[in-house]
Order: C-alpha cells, then sequence, then structure tokens
C-alpha cells in the first residue's frame, strides 16, 4: 500500500466534476452556443450542498441512506483504480472484482431509494437501471478477464501497467475490442447518449435522472458528486487501456492520463451532439454487443 | 461424540413430548422447540470443536440390519455442515413457536413440531452417517419429515399437489442413491464407508453421476429442481428456511462426501458440475425475477445459490483433475463457505417472508407495499439478507462468491479453449447471475417494504412478535460478522479443505493464508466503505442543520389524484427482463385490455410456470402414467389378492435360486 496514492482518489474527487464541464461544453460547441462554465458542476453541487432539503412522505430512512452510501461506495470503489503513475492505494489479487461489485452496492441503494418514493416515473427508471446494469456487468468483468489473461497480473493496477504502446503493437485487435466494449459499458453505466440522455426532461424516457427525482438538497449534491465520479472511475480504467503511456516517468504518465481524460470527455461530448438515444427496446442489444465484443477479446487472448 | 448423541437424543425427545402433549399448544410448542435449541446448542459444541482442531471421532454398533451398522462419525466436513443444520434449526425453532401459533385452535401443533424435531435430527444424522443403510434410513426420515411438514395445510389443494410432487421427487432421487450405494458396496461386500476402496475408474464414473442425480434431486439442480418452488412456499415459513438454508444442503454434502470417497477426479467430472452450476444459477434467478409470489421467489432463488455451489465445487474438481491446488483450494473454499452464507441469508429471507405472510395473509409481492414503515425489524433484516443475497460488498454473500472469482483468476489455466469456457462460464456467470440478483432484490425489497400499501393488508401490517424478530435479527447479524470476519472464518477452513481435497494440509494451509491476506484487504476497504458513509451522514446532518427540512408528497408530476395501485408492480419492474429472456421464461400472460374511450375495466395477469416441469417432467409423467394404466387390472385394493401376489413372487424368486 503506498499512501501516496491517496492522491488518485483525491485526484478523482477535484477533477470529476469538470469532466461533465467539458462534455457540455463540447456540445455547446457543436450547437454554436456559448454554453454552460466549465466549472458548472461545481457550482451546482455546492449550491445543492448549501440548500434545506424536502422529502416525500412516502419515504423511509432507505430514502436518505441511498445517496450517503453511494457516494461513499463509489468513493471507496476510487482507492482500487491507478491513475497515470501512480498504481492504485489498495492494489491486491482480484481487486477489480471488489471495485465492479462495490459499484454494484452503489446502484442496488439507488435503485432502492427510487422505489421508496412509491413514484410509477421513478419505479420505471428503476427498473432500466438495473435491466441494463445487469446485462452491463458480464461484459466488464470478461473484459477485466481478459487484461487479466493478456497482461498475467490480477490486480488492477500492474493490469493496466502492463498495457503499454509495445503490447498495443502485437495484440490490438483484442485491446482494441476490450477498449471498445468498455466505453459501451462506460455511456450505458453513466447514462449517456445512446442509452439515456442526461438533458431530457420527460420522466417516461429518463432513466438515472427520473430515479433521482425526489431528491432535494445536500442529497442531490452527493447524487450528482457520485455520479461525475462514476464517469471519472469508469474512465480511468479505460484511459489506462486505450493511452498506454506507461513509462514509469510519474509526470509524463500522469500527464498523458490527464490529456486521455479530457479526450474522452471530448469524445463523449461528440456522441452526445451527433447521436440521438436509442430505443430503450434496442439498448439490451447494444449491451450485448458490448458483451459479445469481451467475448471475442478474450477468445483472441487465449488463443 | 456423547455431547453430540445426547444432542440429537434431547431433539427427538423434545419432539416426541410435543407430539403425546399434542392437546396442549402452548407446552407443546415450548417442549419441542426447547428441545431443538438445547439439543442444537449440545450439538455446536463439538462441531465447532471438530471443525477448529480437525480431530475425528467415531462410534460403531452392530446392527441386524443385513450389511447395515450404527455407524457414525464426525469429521470437518460433517462438522462444517452441522454447524448451519443446528444453528438454523434452532433459530428456526424459536421463530416456529410464534408462527405457529395462530393455528392452534385448528389443528394439534404438536404434529408439525414432532415433524419438524424429526427433520432436525435426520438431518444431523444424514450428516454423520457413515454405513449406507443408516445413511438412507435418516435420508427417508428427512424426506418423510418434512413432507408432512410441507403438506401441513393439506385443507388446501394446491398444498397437497406440492406434496405429491416433493414425495415423488424425493423418491425418484432416493431411488438413484440405492443404486449408487448397491454399486458401491458391491465391490467391497460392506457398505460402511470407511471400507470403500479402489473403485475401478468405470465405476467411479457411473458411481459420480447416480450421485449427481440422486444428491442433485435433493440439492435442487436444474432441471431436477421442479419440486423447490411448489414445496417451499406450500411449508410453514420456518420450516422453508430449514428446507432451503439446510435441508437441500444435505444434497451438497452427499456429492461433497461422494468425491471424497471415489479417489482422484476425470476432468469431465468438473466440466459436469460447472455446467449444471451455471444453468442452475441463470435459470434459477432468471425465473425467481419472473415470479410474484415471494416463497416461490426465494425457491428459485435457492436453485440459484445451489447453482453457485456447484460451480464452486466444479473448479475444486477441475483444480483436484488437473493438479492445481491454488484452483481446487480456492473452488472448495468458495462453494462450501457459500454452504454456510445460503443458510444465514436464505434463513433470513424465508424468515422474513413468513413474517409477511403472518401479518398481511398474502404472499403475493404485488398485494404489498410501504411495509418498512409498519414492520421495521422485519424490514431492516430483510435488507440485510436482500444484500447478502445479491452477493454485494460487504456481507457475507460477496465473500464466498469473491473466493470463487479468485480462483478463476489466479489459477494457472492460462491458454486453450478450456481456459475461454471456464472464464466465460464462471466469470460471466456470476457476472450475470450477480447483476440479475441485484435486479430481482431490489425488486422484492422495494415492492413489498416501500413505497405506500397496495392493499388493505398491507395497510393494517404491524411489527411482529419478539420470537419471531430475534431469529432473525441474530441471523442478519451473522450475515455482517460473517462478511467482515470472512478471512479468519477462510483460514480456519484448513482442516475441512485438506479433507475434501486430500491435499497435503501445508499445501492447503499456505493457499489458505495467502487469501486470507487477500480478504484482509478487501475487509479493509468494506471497513473504509462504511466509515466514508457515516461520516457522509454526520455531514450531511451538519450542512441541515439550521435549515429547512420538509416533507411534501411524491413529485407526480402535476397529476392530481395519485394513488398507490399506480405504483410500479414487480411484475412491471421485472418486465424488461422477463421480456427480454421470454425465450426461456414462456411467461404467459392474460389481458383485458382498456377499450372505449372511458375504460370500466381491465385486467392483466401473468403467470410463469417452470420450463422443465412443464416441457420436461409433465410429459414424461403423463406418458408414464398412460403406459403403466395398462397394468391396472393388477391393483384393486384386495388385500387376500396382494398377499397371493407377495406368495408367487417368492416362489418364482425360490424358484430362480433353485436353479
Amino acid at each position: 500500500m503506498n499512501l501516496i496514492s491517496i492522491a488518485n482518489s483525491v485526484l478523482a474527487v477535484l477533477l470529476a466534476p469538470l469532466m461533465f464541464g467539458i462534455i457540455n461544453r463540447t456540445k455547446a460547441v457543436f450547437a454554436g452556443r456559448t454554453g454552460q462554465p466549465l466549472l458548472q458542476a461545481y457550482y451546482d453541487i455546492s449550491k445543492l450542498f448549501q440548500k434545506g432539503a424536502v422529502y416525500s412522505n412516502t419515504t423511509t430512512w432507505v430514502f436518505r441512506a441511498g445517496p450517503i452510501v453511494g457516494f461513499a461506495a463509489v468513493l471507496a470503489a476510487t482507492v482500487f483504480v491507478p491513475f497515470g503513475g501512480l498504481p492504485a492505494l489498495f492494489a491486491f489479487k482480484g481487486d477489480f472484482v471488489v471495485m465492479v461489485y462495490f459499484l454494484g452496492l452503489a446502484r442496488f441503494m439507488t435503485v432502492l431509494s427510487a422505489l421508496d418514493t412509491g413514484s410509477s416515473f421513478e419505479g420505471m427508471g428503476a427498473s432500466r437501471e438495473v435491466t441494463f446494469s445487469a446485462l452491463a456487468e458480464p461484459s466488464f468483468l470478461i473484459g477485466l478477464a481478459a487484461i487479466a489473461k493478456y497482461t498475467g497480473h490480477i490486480s488492477l493496477s500492474p493490469m493496466l501497467a502492463g498495457i503499454n504502446a509495445a503490447s498495443w503493437g502485437h495484440a490490438a485487435p483484442a485491446l482494441a475490442l476490450i477498449g471498445l466494449a468498455f466505453f459501451v459499458v462506460l455511456l450505458a453505466e453513466n447514462c449517456r447518449i445512446p442509452v439515456d440522455d442526461p438533458n431530457t426532461h420527460l420522466e417516461l424516457t429518463m432513466i438515472h435522472e427520473v430515479m433521482v427525482l425526489d431528491h432535494s438538497g445536500p442529497d442531490l449534491g452527493f447524487i450528482i458528486y457520485s455520479s461525475t465520479l462514476k464517469l471519472w472511475l469508469l474512465g480511468s480504467v479505460l484511459i489506462g487501456i486505450i493511452v498506454p503511456v506507461h513509462s514509469g516517468i510519474f509526470l509524463l504518465d500522469t500527464v498523458s492520463s490527464l490529456l486521455g481524460m479530457l479526450g474522452l470527455a471530448v469524445v463523449i461530448g461528440i456522441i452526445e451532439s451527433t447521436m440521438a438515444r436509442l430505443r430503450l427496446l434496442h439498448v439490451p442489444q447494444l449491451l450485448l454487443g458490448a458483451t459479445a465484443l469481451s467475448i471475442l477479446a478474450l477468445v483472441l487472448v487465449l488463443r | 461424540m456423547s455431547l453430540l448423541l445426547l444432542g440429537l437424543c434431547v431433539i427427538v425427545c423434545g419432539g416426541f413430548l410435543a407430539l403425546l402433549l399434542c392437546n396442549k399448544p402452548k407446552l407443546s410448542s415450548w417442549l419441542a422447540c426447547a428441545g431443538v435449541v438445547v439439543g442444537s446448542v449440545l450439538g455446536l459444541i463439538p462441531a465447532i470443536t471438530v471443525l477448529l482442531n480437525g480431530a475425528k471421532e467415531s462410534l460403531r454398533y452392530d446392527w441386524s440390519i443385513p450389511f447395515g451398522s450404527f455407524f457414525i462419525e464426525i469429521d470437518p466436513i460433517s462438522a462444517l455442515f452441522l454447524i448451519p443444520i443446528f444453528g438454523l434449526s434452532a433459530l428456526a425453532a424459536i421463530y416456529g413457536t410464534e408462527y405457529l401459533w395462530p393455528y392452534r385452535q385448528r389443528k394439534f401443533l404438536g404434529v408439525p413440531w414432532f415433524f419438524y424435531n424429526l427433520l432436525a435430527a435426520a438431518m444431523a444424522v444424514v450428516v454423520l452417517a457413515r454405513n449406507a443403510v443408516l445413511f438412507l434410513i435418516a435420508w427417508e426420515v428427512m424426506s418423510l419429515a418434512s413432507f408432512f411438514l410441507v403438506t401441513f395445510e393439506h385443507e388446501e389443494k394446491q398444498n397437497r399437489d406440492a406434496g405429491w410432487t416433493y414425495l415423488v421427487a424425493m423418491h425418484i432421487g432416493t431411488a438413484f442413491l440405492l443404486a449408487f450405494f448397491i454399486l458401491l458396496g458391491s465391490n467391497t461386500g460392506s457398505l460402511d464407508f470407511d471400507k470403500i476402496g479402489n473403485i475401478a475408474p468405470s465405476a467411479a464414473n457411473i458411481l459420480f453421476l447416480l450421485a449427481v442425480i440422486g444428491f442433485g434431486t435433493k440439492a435442487g439442480f436444474m432441471p431436477m429442481h421442479v419440486w423447490l418452488p411448489e414445496a417451499h412456499p406450500a411449508a410453514p415459513s420456518h420450516v422453508s428456511a430449514v428446507m432451503s438454508g439446510v435441508m437441500i444442503k444435505t444434497g451438497i454434502y452427499g456429492i461433497v462426501r461422494t468425491l471424497t470417497l471415489l479417489g482422484q477426479p476425470p476432468e469431465w467430472w468438473a466440466w459436469l458440475l460447472i455446467a449444471i452450476g451455471v444453468s442452475s444459477g441463470v435459470l434459477g434467478v432468471l425465473f425467481a425475477l419472473a415470479q410474484h409470489d415471494l416463497k416461490r421467489l426465494l425457491a428459485y432463488h435457492s436453485v440459484e445459490n445451489i447453482g453457485i455451489i456447484t460451480l464452486g465445487l466444479g473448479l475444486g474438481v477441475l483444480g483436484l483433475s488437473i493438479g492445481s491446488p491454488t484452483l481446487a483450494v480456492l473452488g472448495f473454499a468458495g462453494g462450501l463457505f457459500h454452504v454456510v452464507n445460503h443458510a444465514l441469508f436464505k434463513g433470513l429471507l424465508f424468515l422474513g417472508a413468513g413474517s409477511i405472510v403472518h401479518v398481511t395473509g398474502t404472499r403475493e409481492i404485488d398485494h404489498l407495499g410501504g411495509l418498512l414503515k409498519r414492520m421495521p425489524w422485519t424490514g431492516l433484516t430483510f435488507l440485510i439478507g436482500a444484500v447478502a443475497i445479491s452477493g454485494l460488498p460487504p456481507l457475507n454473500g460477496f465473500a464466498s462468491e469473491f473466493l470463487i472469482y479468485l480462483g478463476v483468476f489466479k489459477d494457472g489455466i492460462s491458454n486453450g479453449v478450456q481456459a475461454v469456457v471456464l472464464t466465460l462460464c464462471i466469470i460471466g456467470g456470476l457476472a450475470l447471475i450477480g447483476g440479475l440478483a441485484c435486479a430481482c432484490f431490489t425488486k422484492a425489497f422495494g415492492i413489498i417494504f416501500l413505497g405506500e400499501p397496495r392493499t388493505e393488508h398491507a395497510r393494517h401490517a404491524h411489527e411482529v412478535k419478539l420470537a419471531m424478530r430475534i431469529p432473525m435479527l441474530i441471523l442478519a447479524i451473522c450475515c455482517i460478522l460473517v462478511g467482515l470476519f470472512s478471512p479468519f472464518l477462510i483460514r480456519h477452513a484448513v482442516f475441512v479443505i485438506t479433507q475434501v481435497t486430500s491435499l497435503d494440509s501445508q499445501v492447503v494451509a499456505l493457499e489458505l493464508s495467502e487469501t486470507f491476506a487477500i480478504m484482509w484487504r478487501f475487509v479493509v476497504a468494506a471497513v473504509l466503505l462504511i466509515v466514508l458513509a457515516v461520516f457522509l451522514a454526520a455531514m450531511r446532518k451538519w450542512m441541515l442543520r439550521g435549515r429547512s427540512v420538509r416533507s411534501a408528497g411524491t413529485w407526480d408530476c402535476g397529476y392530481a389524484a395519485p394513488s398507490a395501485r399506480m405504483q410500479y408492480t414487480a411484475s412491471s419492474f421485472a418486465q424488461p427482463l422477463t421480456y427480454l429472456f421470454k425465450p426461456f421464461l414462456r411467461t404467459h400472460s392474460k389481458s383485458v385490455s382498456a377499450k372505449e374511450y372511458f375504460p370500466a375495466e381491465s385486467d392483466f395477469a401473468t403467470e410463469t410456470a417452470d420450463i422443465s416441469g412443464r416441457y420436461l417432467f409433465e410429459p414424461t409423467f403423463n406418458w408414464i402414467n398412460r403406459t403403466l394404466s395398462r397394468l391396472h387390472w393388477l391393483q384393486h385394493g384386495r388385500l387376500q389378492i396382494y398377499v397371493l401376489y407377495i406368495a408367487l413372487t417368492l416362489l418364482v424368486l425360490l424358484i430362480w435360486k433353485m436353479r
């Protein structure tokens, strides 16, 4: 355990909301607008943290526990993910399984707090959330298994450190397939287009946003913060694969990872500007497609 | 050993006393319950001792039955299964005193208690027996006692049908076990387990298949699981908890014991177990998702968890056959740890379901809602069970699944077709099972306990009495503690794993201490999560200090008159997934859709019957029924002629012997 690696979690907490700003700025540029400030997510969170709260009469303590457990689980998951030149704070065999299941716990509680309101819209969002995540999870874990088999390590930090420019030289197809699969998982898990539209305001079509309709004040702040963190978290795993700069020179590695994250946010923004959301019935096909890509990558790695 | 025997005697005596005093409901309940509790505590002491120090103790008396002997032995494997058997039986008995109380006017409570105590004792004897005849007798007592408990409310036709299905399934299983033991004993001429050895590989293959079918019927492997979703809902809830939590595990015990008897396994046994594990796991949870009867849903989850256990065992067998100690140790450790964990959380969930049935009178998830406010303790413990069964950290369900994951990742099958299939089956399978289980238990907990009550039954619910709450609370605390202390428990499993794998104990100890170090870090991360959550809760409290915190109605999109019936239901919650997997589920839905501008009524109902029940067993049994009905003339109820049959059979046998 390398205590300096706590910087990874600090970096995630500090920079994650910026990702939302970059995505929104990209979308604004595409639409020819000035757009909101880059730091808008920070403003939103700090404003929400200063507000009071309204709770529905129907709800119980589960509703209040949801945002807290969700945020705590995502925050705790940041200790498993390496970033740039630094390995993760907690690196042990099988740590990525724990990371995936921590995110699962966060989702479990978010879904329950949505159901706690008794609103049929939130039930609808909750139902979609569990459906899509149940399909996304195998894709993510099989992809991670493929990387584990490829690098010969079973802990996230050495796994990602084991991917460098040379590995892209001789295992490009497998790594590209995994990268693509993880990108789909990232879009689905973070409720971005083409799976979910974060800007939509029609309850019937939303997934994540509709689940949190009844949250307010600090609770909503926690929820927004944890969704930015989750994007950062899955983004760092993806960037660890597709930006294979693991030279051992701290500054070079960290800067290139940060640039990778910037690029990722821009790409998400471009996708959101140029694509429409898929029909809900077609989302499972996209996710099964991602699973198929992961399986193909595994076959390529193990052949 | 003497404590163990004394414990068993106390349990059985408690049952007989309850039967004798069956016209005094209070006395007979408490006597039987006291018998189970005292007997279980007495039995737990030697079980825990043996598990920790690895010693064996046996007892053998001759018996006049041919090939039979009263031969019992406690070793680490037996001890591992005895702990949940005694623990859960005792807790469920305390719960049962209150649960069965409302039936006192209609029924003699002594009768179910008699069978309950007999069931508890028989399960213990099953895992202790070291002679096939004794084993089969205990097995049969276990099946019959639970049959009478399943048909406790035999006034209702569906319960009689369930009991019938259960009885037939159990006896088909037992028939395979009979063949299994006859073949096993035919080599050495003795049915004592310690005299069995040197089995030819071809015989071992047949024996293994017989064991998988025979014990698998008890355990609930797909497609022999058909009795589970029928019998579990029919039985009283504390009995369902025992049946699902520990009785089906005797099937797993049988397979583990068989593996120790048959020696070095060939590789295809492992693949068979893995295939059974994946199909039971995935189909089990899918069918659970489609159910809206709470106890049926839980019963299908037992199939799923048996699947996870079997995956672990399959991985262990694979490790043994290809000579990888890591895979063997982690596979068996994960599978066997899941046996204990499943007993804890499934026992807890069935008791929770029982409390719901007790106060609302319905098992229909769609008729409930808002129970958390009315039953705070039941709700809290049910939530803990739900998180645990979904395999989420930091609770115990995750710990055992993690061991299985770790086994697949750690081991050295690095290349080739095998590695692809193994990774896909186990990693993909467990991930899918995990995701679907989350969906299923957010549905179960969310629709039952959260939101607004959907019917009057749910509106008037109230918390259950202390005798029902305490067992649930103990089980919930166990789920948390076993999760957080899992590294230590794993390290103490060295004797069990050594015995199951027949590896050198040094190798096993080394592997387990490495696992200890890994699990230990997971626990630190889990504690970090808990600390963060507490910190955030304090932070929110501090932020909201002095600000307005109001209550209002749920956001309803401006609709003027929302009602509780507009909430999402269990069926609608699961609909996207059941739609996606409809080729497997074949859900039948009936609907009367709304017509005209002001529709008066509409109706919608779904039913997901078991595919193997409907497409495999129903046609088979119908065919058997048609074929055998031609022999109907043989059976007409005249006793004299039956005696004649016996005499004729004897005569034929004598002539055959003379030949």
